[in-house]
């Protein structure tokens, strides 16, 4: 994918289920239990069980490699400003990742992404560097 | 509990190194949906293991509970990639807090140095401790 500056990357969408969210707290060694506990969700003041913010920034990260074939990436980050209710169903969540390439210089690329969740962004400001 | 500015600048250095091996590598991409295999690049998020490990130590020795933290931000700088094989150092830090509509905001870093102790990641994350709700 070309990733000269103004580049449209092509939007990548990611289903996220209970189940996923119950596999990335294995894998992460994130249990916080209002990633999978409507009960403590519920007793927080959460609008339900949301899902890790690592757990979309991850998928941000596989949206870049997916468009950079892998590139190395020097920086990434955002704020989470919307959280991602995740319910107890098939469909789950479907998350969105759609990036531009705004800077191409000394070998390194920026792609500011916009993440959503029903249109509504769920990180603020999301950004990566890779080398490329 | 509450929290006071005595914890800035406090450090929770990790008690042993994290090996990074390729079937932690594997589950973590696995996890997202990605497919890993040996040679190709670590998920960038990865550091994230390292980084909570230390931070559940943090909030255990302050007495805070993990279903009142929200995550606020998280950035990760790579001094450069991840390997499988790498062993790794870290030591988490907390560098500001502040109150706001009843939360704590706890803004901490993570370094990560190697077995040389080169600085291989720094992660920076705002932390949200929702004390009101």
């Amino acid at each position: 994918m070309s990733l000269t500056v103004e580049s449209v990357l092509e939007p990548q969408r990611y289903t996220v289920t209970r189940a996923d969210l119950v596999r990335y707290a294995g894998a992460s060694g994130d249990f916080n239990p209002i990633h999978w506990s409507d009960r403590v969700a519920d007793a927080v003041g959460l609008p339900g069980v949301i899902a890790h913010g690592m757990y979309t920034m991850a998928l941000a990260a596989r949206a870049v490699a997916t468009w950079t074939d892998d590139a190395e990436v020097v920086e990434l980050g955002g704020k989470f400003t919307n959280m991602v209710v995740v319910p107890d169903t098939d469909a789950g969540a479907v998350v969105e990742v759609a990036g531009r390439v705004t800077a191409a210089a000394d070998g390194l690329v920026i792609i500011a992404l916009e993440v959503t969740c029903d249109g509504q962004k769920v990180l603020g400001n999301p950004k990566a560097v890779v080398r490329a | 509990m509450s929290i006071d500015d005595s914890l800035i600048g406090r450090s929770w250095p990790a008690s042993e190194p994290y090996v990074v091996s390729a079937e932690k590598v594997r589950e973590f991409a696995a996890a997202v949906g990605a497919s890993w295999s040996p040679g190709s690049a670590i998920p960038a998020t990865f550091p994230i293991i390292v980084a909570g490990t230390l931070m559940n130590v943090f909030l255990a020795d302050s007495g805070l509970d993990l279903s009142r933290i929200i995550h606020g931000e998280q950035r990760f700088e790579y001094a450069r990639p991840l390997a499988v094989g790498d062993v790794l150092s870290a030591s988490f830090s907390i560098t500001s807090l502040r109150q706001m509509a009843g939360s704590d905001i706890i803004g901490a870093v993570t370094e990560i140095v190697d077995e040389t102790g080169s600085l291989v990641c720094t992660t920076k994350a705002t932390l949200i401790h929702r004390v009101g709700a």
